[in-house]
């Protein structure tokens, strides 16, 4: 059996997704650019109707939707685009410092162009406090970037209370919302969000095309494009469009806007199940984030004195999920996001992030859920400090020899 | 595949795992890592004091599969080896035996620390000259 619960690293393509691209692949595999024959314009009218299912998924206009290659390319375009757009107002930008590595390496870069950077902090649920946003923000700053929801625990920010804030001081507010759209109501509008990044491959979408919502009433806001050649998508992206991927996206927005609240609902109830029977079996179990103000499909744990990559070591044949372990990332650093709640790093190197999707079934999530108390198990009667932890030692006292 | 076969085979089937008394003399425990590094082996011998050889070890680990299956197959290495015998043991030996790839050496050097770590306790314990020095990597 194969069990994926790994949804917000990527999400397999509905299938009626992928139906409604192939024809873009054969018989109508024009360039939407090209506007002189019927090729062209079947391709055209095959992103003009993506772009309108997706601008009445998020409840705006198409003209404020902007294709591009994916959420960070979109992070980029809004971040920078800004930043070069509004040189003359000012230079400062606020973030925060448990945003996706493509908001923060972005903000980083800009840096080096004279860009002035604060990031706010997050409280151990994760959330970040309101008053010390309005205090960060100054004459100077242009932008405030806060992403809906975090990808590793599924953290919510308040949106709508970030959004009166920027509005009040005539700031604009970004948001890097591909962990949110499409599985739970996101309406940049309602909220005061002036840009909103996402991608499709995280909403039962083709990999490779994203997009960039960029509002053009009350306010008007532009960004100078990073991608030069052609004019393309209003001037603000160059480049020729990736017709079947957008007529996927439009698909997979489609499919989202009327099974959205269904999905959430069956997702958030097996959620509750893999928490409820892992947490009520398995001592020393720490759930990760605000439990409250979360996405309905994602549940990180923090499994004590056990360490992330061995643990999906008992199980990766059959599950996927990702851990914040720094064995299991590039850098052997421990999640940063985690580090930012406050966990310390033994309960970050001991965290397993679940994100379940469309196609999780109620007997995949009970294999996992055997297959997980089992996995723990193993794990702890391998591990010095589950065995000193249980003789009573406190760790915390205990002289490691760290080298 | 990211792991070999050898630390898979270990990982699914460690050798030697457990706890010795640590309170016996014959008893070295050599414990190296942290948990806030991710890694930390606790690495048992017990020695046949006439003999100087290691009569059995045992480990524990908290840490991935490479540390783990490290330090599994240091204790297999080291049961039947004497003190000196058992000090000649690298950490390289161990990368090339499992095939480590180069992000899980520094499982290894935990490894040859452990050992290290352990027979240091023993010397100790029984007022002999420590020549186990861990490395400084």
């Amino acid at each position: 059996m194969r069990v994926y619960l790994d949804n917000n690293a990527t999400t397999p393509c509905d299938p009626r997704v992928v139906d409604t691209m192939v024809p873009y692949f054969y018989q109508k595999p024009g360039n939407s650019a090209s506007r002189n024959h019927p090729f062209g314009w079947e391709a055209e009218e095959g992103v003009d109707y993506a772009r309108e299912q997706i601008a009445m998924l998020l409840k705006v206009d198409p003209k404020e939707i902007i294709f591009t290659s994916g959420a960070t390319e979109s992070d980029n375009l809004a971040i920078k685009g800004v930043f070069e757009m509004y040189k003359s107002k000012g230079n400062h930008i606020i973030t925060v410092t448990t945003e996706h590595k493509a908001v923060l390496d972005t903000c980083d870069k800009l840096t080096e162009s004279g860009a002035e950077i604060t990031y706010l902090k997050v409280a151990e649920d994760g959330l970040i406090d309101l008053s010390e946003l309005e205090a960060a923000i100054k004459p100077t700053t242009i932008l405030v970037s806060v992403m809906w929801a975090n990808n590793e625990t599924g953290v919510i920010q308040p949106m709508k209370e970030i959004g009166a804030i920027c509005e009040k001081y005539g700031v604009l507010f970004m948001s890097d919302a591909t962990q949110a759209v499409g599985k739970i109501p996101t309406y940049p509008k309602e909220v005061g969000v002036h840009l909103m990044a996402w991608t499709s491959h995280k909403m039962y979408g083709p990999k490779g095309v994203g997009a960039l919502y960029v509002s053009r009433k009350s306010p008007r806001v532009k960004v100078t494009a990073q991608m030069d050649g052609g004019g393309h998508e209003r001037g603000m992206r160059s480049g020729t469009l990736n017709v079947p991927g957008i007529v996927g996206f439009g698909k997979a927005a489609e499919i989202a806007r009327m099974e959205m609240h269904s999905d959430a609902e069956r997702l958030s109830k097996l959620r509750d199940k893999l928490e409820r029977e892992l947490t009520s079996r398995l001592e020393e179990c720490y759930i990760n984030g605000n439990v409250q103000y979360r996405m309905p499909h994602v549940t990180n744990i923090s499994f004590k004195h056990v360490e992330g990559e061995g643990l999906m070591m008992t199980f990766n044949q059959n599950i996927a999920v990702s851990s914040g372990s720094a064995c299991t990332s590039a850098s052997l650093e421990p999640s940063y996001v985690l580090v930012a709640l406050g966990l310390g790093d033994d309960l970050a190197h001991s965290s397993i992030r679940f994100s379940l999707g469309r196609f999780t079934t109620e007997e995949e999530i009970d294999f996992a859920i055997e297959k997980l108390v089992a996995g723990v198990n193993h794990m702890r009667n391998l591990s010095p400090i589950w065995e000193m932890y249980k003789e009573g030692v406190d760790l915390s006292t205990v002289q490691w020899s760290e080298h | 595949m990211a792991y070999s076969e050898k630390v898979l085979d270990h990982f699914q089937n460690p050798k030697n795992v457990g706890t010795l008394d640590k309170s016996k003399s014959t008893v070295g425990t050599g414990l190296v890592g942290a948990p806030e590094c991710g890694d930390v082996m606790r690495l048992q011998i017990e020695v046949d004091p006439t003999t100087q050889t290691i009569i059995d070890a045992k480990f524990k680990t908290f840490g991935c599969g490479s540390a783990i299956a490290s330090s599994s197959l240091a204790t297999e290495w080291l049961k039947g080896k004497t003190i000196d015998q058992a000090l000649t043991i690298d950490n390289m030996d161990i990368v090339e035996e499992l095939a480590l790839p180069p992000v899980k050496i520094h499982c290894s050097v935990l490894a040859e620390d452990a050992i290290k770590g352990a027979i240091a306790d023993y010397q100790s314990k029984n007022g002999i000259a420590v020549t186990a020095i861990a490395s400084s990597h």
